[in-house]
């Protein structure tokens, strides 16, 4: 184990794997020279050449639709999408070409695909460099999307991504990367579709993904001097989700807050919320709370910024209303 | 014997199994065409398919050269292509029909005819699509099996999209084995090209990438092979990616919901001169050029006929597959 950054996990996990399999490449803007503008290709163009660190212009749509076409045809390309607001850019290809074209074959065509990308407000970046747009990929079927909370789980995720030969949207975030965590310097695969109960407790159940975790369990810290015990779940993967865990923790807690970073509308809150309605509906004893960023666009002056978003103190105190009710 | 009935034209045998394979192909694809818009008419077909008529010249004289190990990508209107890169014909048409011993086991339809062992990763039904695909599969040829290509056909309407500048600027940037084959039909749907595109030709846009691009009659089919050719040849040498535009036209409507042969936006006047110069007809009038005879042209029309009557049946015959195959194959 060694105690290294989010990122830095990231850029091991991919130098590990174009050690392993030299059918590995990535491709991306700025990942070269420039090391990723969150540092997660840095020194991979000095150790491995323009072969298999490629820089690409600024074409989202087609560089993504070539990691399709050298995925179906024998090689493993991982791409970087710098933004995940720039990921509608390549909406077709995402959606419409990666998610569909084993379906499609009947099986035929396998799409060993990895698109990186972030969520996440990093403070004055404005509305087209700050959504979290996870929910906008959990529409379709065949595209596995992921959202690592820590460095451990960004190693282990990547590993499985690449191990499962699957068209993987692997959803990083601007909070997390300097965030630092016991990693495996070996092994660690984390595996697809499989929740994780993050903290055990007995009071309410809180699900929430990527940097949401951090901040649910610093609230699940704050609440614990009040004698409360959340209990935080931690999907992991987004879809195909695995609710079994999430239903589990229903069942006990009989309490749920979920806490995410996207809009609220059509957002991840409400998505989830709405299985929990259809699905656990007799295991609660109060309604399904939701703690989503509003139905605003992301300002840039931080007076207005910061105000939108989710804080452990505002989580806490949700969960507090949530546990008397 | 053929060195005591020498022909004036002197062709060699490699010239007139050329031509006669070239003019089989042609003719397998209009059967099967045909076929399936009888299909269709007689409501079998349970959806979409876009017919390829016309076109034939394009599509034999582009596929024609490339081996069973090169990469094929077209369009949905790729029936066409999806035979001439090799796949038999009764998957194929079971597909059309939705059935379980279809190519795509009835989950693609006419729009995705897919055959991996031949190279052909599915048609493109999202038009312009498929062009960034093949750019990614040229990377895979240069890296993987150097001499091997990729060709990518598509229409006159991606030639429009976004894709089709991205792609090309990659291709050329990275210098990748793809050869751009562009039929231009002369209309996306109902619009004709003329309306849509401000450059007066598709081949001329080569220029701007630094990369060869010709245009070339695509109702013949010896001036589309001719051009295929080079530009595979360039790509299996390294030295880069074409573009080829074939002028050409489709006697039917864009789809089945698209009657009378899209008379809504030309005129019949347009579509019987075009039937004029019909590829298949006009080649196999110059079949003799090539030392070809004509009982063994009958003959071979013959062998035609009845491959793509057994598909056909095949597919009529075929089962449709059970409900549980609607939630396979989809991680």
């Amino acid at each position: 184990m060694a105690k290294i950054t989010y990122s830095e996990a990231i850029r091991q996990t991919l130098r590990e794997l174009m050690h392993r399999d030299d059918r590995v490449l990535l491709l991306g803007e700025d990942i070269g020279l420039y090391d990723g503008v969150f540092k997660c290709t840095r020194g991979l163009l000095a150790e491995f050449g323009k072969d298999r660190v490629i820089d690409t212009p600024i074409s989202e749509l087609s560089f993504v639709g070539a990691g399709v076409g050298m995925a179906l045809s024998g090689l493993r390309p991982i791409v970087e999408l710098m933004f995940v607001d720039f990921a509608v850019l390549a909406m077709d290809q995402i959606v419409n070409q990666a998610a569909k074209l084993k379906y499609m074959s009947g099986g035929a065509v396998e799409v060993p695909l990895i698109v990186r990308t972030n969520l996440g407000t990093r403070g004055g970046a404005a509305a087209q460099h700050s959504q979290s747009l996870h929910a906008s990929f959990l529409h379709y079927p065949g595209l596995v999307t992921v959202a690592p909370s820590n460095p451990a789980d960004a190693r282990g995720l990547l590993l499985a991504a690449y191990e499962s030969r699957q068209q993987v949207l692997y959803l990083e975030n601007k909070q997390l990367y300097f965030l630092t965590g016991e990693v495996p310097e070996r092994d660690g695969l984390v595996p697809l579709g499989r929740s994780n109960v993050v903290r055990p407790g007995k009071d309410l159940t809180i699900v929430a993904a990527s940097y949401s975790v951090v901040q649910a369990l610093e609230a699940a810290a704050l609440l614990e001097k009040d004698s409360i015990q959340a209990e935080v779940v931690d999907p992991r993967t987004l879809l195909p989700l695995d609710y079994a865990t999430i239903a589990e923790s229903i069942r006990k807690t009989s309490r749920v807050l979920i806490v995410d970073e996207g809009y609220l509308s059509g957002g991840f809150t409400q998505i989830l919320a709405g299985r929990i309605a259809a699905e656990s509906f007799f295991d609660l004893d109060a309604p399904v709370t939701m703690l989503a960023h509003p139905d605003v666009p992301i300002p840039f002056s931080p007076a207005l910024e910061k105000p939108l978003l989710n804080r452990p103190e505002t989580i806490a105190a949700k969960a507090r209303e949530l546990v008397r009710v | 014997m053929a060195e005591t009935t020498a022909t004036p034209t002197a062709a060699s045998e490699e010239q007139r199994t050329r031509a006669i394979e070239l003019y089989s192909l042609m003719h397998r694809i209009r059967l099967f065409e045909d076929a399936l818009l009888e299909l269709q008419l007689a409501g079998k077909v349970p959806g979409l398919a876009q017919l390829c008529q016309g076109q034939e010249a394009a599509v034999a004289g582009s596929v024609y050269s490339l081996r069973r190990t090169d990469w094929m990508i077209a369009t949905y209107r790729g029936h066409g292509h999806a035979i001439a890169k090799g796949s038999p014909m009764r998957p194929l048409m079971a597909e059309m029909l939705g059935k379980a011993t279809g190519c795509c086991k009835g989950k693609g339809g006419p729009m995705h005819l897919t055959d991996m062992a031949v190279r052909n990763p599915g048609l493109h039904p999202v038009v312009g699509a498929h062009l960034p695909i093949a750019v990614g599969i040229g990377m895979s040829c240069r890296k993987l099996e150097p001499g091997s290509v990729c060709l990518v056909d598509f229409g006159d309407g991606a030639a429009q999209c976004g894709t089709f500048h991205e792609s090309l600027n990659m291709a050329a940037l990275w210098k990748l084995p793809v050869v751009f084959v562009c039929e231009n039909n002369l209309y996306a749907v109902s619009v004709p090209i003329s309306e849509a595109s401000a450059s007066a030709t598709i081949a001329q846009r080569a220029a701007a990438y630094s990369m060869p691009g010709v245009r070339v009659d695509g109702m013949d089919v010896l001036a589309v092979l001719e051009a295929s050719e080079q530009a595979i040849g360039r790509a299996r040498r390294g030295e880069g990616p074409s573009l080829i535009e074939c002028v050409c036209y489709r006697y039917v409507g864009h789809s089945q919901h698209d009657p009378d042969s899209g008379l809504k936006y030309r005129s019949r006047e347009e579509i019987e001169a075009w039937k004029q110069r019909d590829p298949i007809v006009t080649f196999r009038a110059r079949l003799a050029e090539f030392g070809v005879a004509s009982e063994s042209v009958e003959d071979l029309e013959t062998r035609n006929r009845a491959e793509v009557d057994d598909a056909a049946q095949f597919a009529l015959d075929s089962p449709y597959p059970d409900f549980e195959e609607a939630f396979t194959d989809v991680y």
